[in-house]
Order: C-alpha cells, then sequence, then structure tokens
C-alpha cells in the first residue's frame, strides 16, 4: 500500500469515528437529559449525581472519544478538510433525532441536509493534506510522512 | 445586543481553539495508533496549545448555552454556523493550507446547509 493510500483510508476511518462519536454522544446526553427523574434541579450535587447516570455518563465518554480523534486527525489533515467533511454528524444528530427522538425533520431541514452532503462530497474531493511536512515526532524523533 | 456579543465571543473562541489545536497537532506530527506510539502521543495534552484549546472550547460551550437561554436555536445555529468559512479563511492566512475552489464551495455549502438545519 503507498503512503498516499494508506494515509487515504485512515483518514477515511477517524472522519466516520469523529462523525459516529459525535453524534451518538450527543444522543446519549439529549436521552440521559430527557430521561432524569422529574425531581431533578441544577444544583452542583445534583450535576455531579448526574455525570454517574449510564447515559449521560456514555455521552461524555463518546464526546472524550470525538474530542481525542478530531486531535488525532488533524494531527495531519488539514482543518479546512476536516471541519467541512466531519460535518456530516450535523445529519446523523438529525437522523437519530428523527428515529428515536421523535424529532419532527421539516423540508427546510431535508434541504440543509442536502447542502452539507453537497458540501462533504466537493471537500471530499480534494487532498487532505496540502501543507508541506512540518513536524517531526519529537518524542522519537521520527520523521513524520505527509503527503508531497 | 447581548445575543451577538455571544455569537462573537463563541465565533472567537470556536475559531481560536480550532487554529491552536491544527497547529500544535501538526507540530507534533501524524498521530499512529500502534501501542507504544499512541501512548506518546497522548503526551501531546499538556502542551500550551492544547490546554488553550480546552479553555477556548469550554469558553465556546458555556457562551452558546448562555446563548440558548437569550434566543432560540434557530437563531443561534445560523449565527454561529459562519465559523465554517471563517475558519477556513483563517486556515488559509494563519496555517498556509492551500483552498481551491472546490473547498471553498463546500466550505461555504455546509455553512449554509447547518443554517437550513436549525430552522
Amino acid at each position: 500500500m503507498t503512503e498516499h493510500k494508506r494515509l487515504s483510508s485512515k483518514t477515511r476511518i477517524l472522519t466516520l469515528v469523529v462523525v459516529f462519536t459525535q453524534a451518538l454522544g450527543n444522543f446519549a446526553l439529549a436521552w440521559g437529559m430527557k430521561h432524569l427523574p422529574p425531581a431533578f434541579t441544577f444544583t452542583p450535587l445534583s450535576l455531579l449525581k448526574v455525570i454517574f447516570n449510564p447515559w449521560i455518563a456514555l455521552g461524555i465518554t463518546l464526546l472524550i472519544l470525538w474530542m481525542l480523534s478530531r486531535m488525532a486527525l488533524l494531527s495531519w489533515a488539514d482543518l479546512s478538510y476536516v471541519l467541512p467533511v466531519t460535518a456530516g454528524g450535523y445529519i446523523l444528530s438529525a437522523l437519530i433525532g428523527k428515529w428515536f427522538l421523535a424529532e419532527q425533520i421539516s423540508g427546510t431541514r431535508w434541504a440543509g441536509t442536502l447542502l452539507i452532503v453537497a458540501g462533504i462530497v466537493l471537500v471530499g474531493l480534494t487532498q487532505h493534506n496540502t501543507t508541506k511536512p512540518v513536524a517531526v515526532h519529537q518524542e522519537s524523533a521520527e520523521p513524520v510522512e505527509m503527503l508531497s | 445586543m447581548i445575543p451577538w456579543l455571544l455569537v462573537g465571543v463563541i465565533m472567537i473562541s470556536t475559531i481560536t481553539g480550532d487554529l491552536l489545536q491544527t497547529a500544535e497537532m501538526k507540530r507534533h506530527g501524524e498521530v499512529r495508533f500502534s501501542n507504544g506510539r499512541l501512548r506518546r502521543s497522548l503526551g501531546v495534552l499538556g502542551r500550551p496549545f492544547l490546554l488553550l484549546t480546552v479553555f477556548c472550547m469550554a469558553v465556546s460551550f458555556f457562551a452558546f448555552l448562555k446563548l440558548l437561554t437569550v434566543a432560540d436555536l434557530s437563531f443561534a445555529v445560523p449565527a454561529t454556523a459562519g465559523t465554517f468559512v471563517l475558519e477556513t479563511v483563517l486556515a488559509k492566512v494563519f496555517l498556509k493550507e492551500q483552498v481551491d475552489a472546490r473547498r471553498w464551495a463546500g466550505a461555504c455549502l455546509v455553512a449554509c446547509g447547518v443554517a437550513l438545519l436549525a430552522l
């Protein structure tokens, strides 16, 4: 496998991880918050207890994974590439909201979804890295392979 | 007036955080997922730029929550969707990324799409 193909595959896989962890993390948080006991109040102690609610804990874990995977993706891919292609999370969140939270998706929202898909496709056709190799892995002093 | 101030705070903190994060991760180099290398890569989390990134994300998050108390979601999301285009401009200027016509068009389409999703 060439270096270009290796990084392209890695970019695609990590993009999916970023999109799914964000959408599922937000869903878990929303589901957990909607199913809190009716007597819940926003005091510091109550908020601390909320963290141990399984759905909220799952949401927080997924969003930490989202942040770490996005950081890893940005270690070789351009910011101007990562931002649009990971916007698929908005679409996934809307679909999850429709399927599991019985939220309505209006015609305007479907139009927005189509625009996002078109944007993702356009940006997805570009190279994921357009900057020159700038970094050496400092801890291991190992040259970092980037696309030329 | 206050909603637009909050929109400004959200946009500035989001953009600053993303630029710092990208600059630091590019300086670190490609993260590899084999065991030893991944453990070494986690050491990057303590670097000043990334700590600032976390601070910026927290400011952005709490400003967004505050915005939702004074404005509707249908205002908050479209008003902050401009970060897609602004960050693309700043990535070109500060991170020296080569943004071609397809990327400009893609960033604009995504920004419009996100704005429409909130309506």
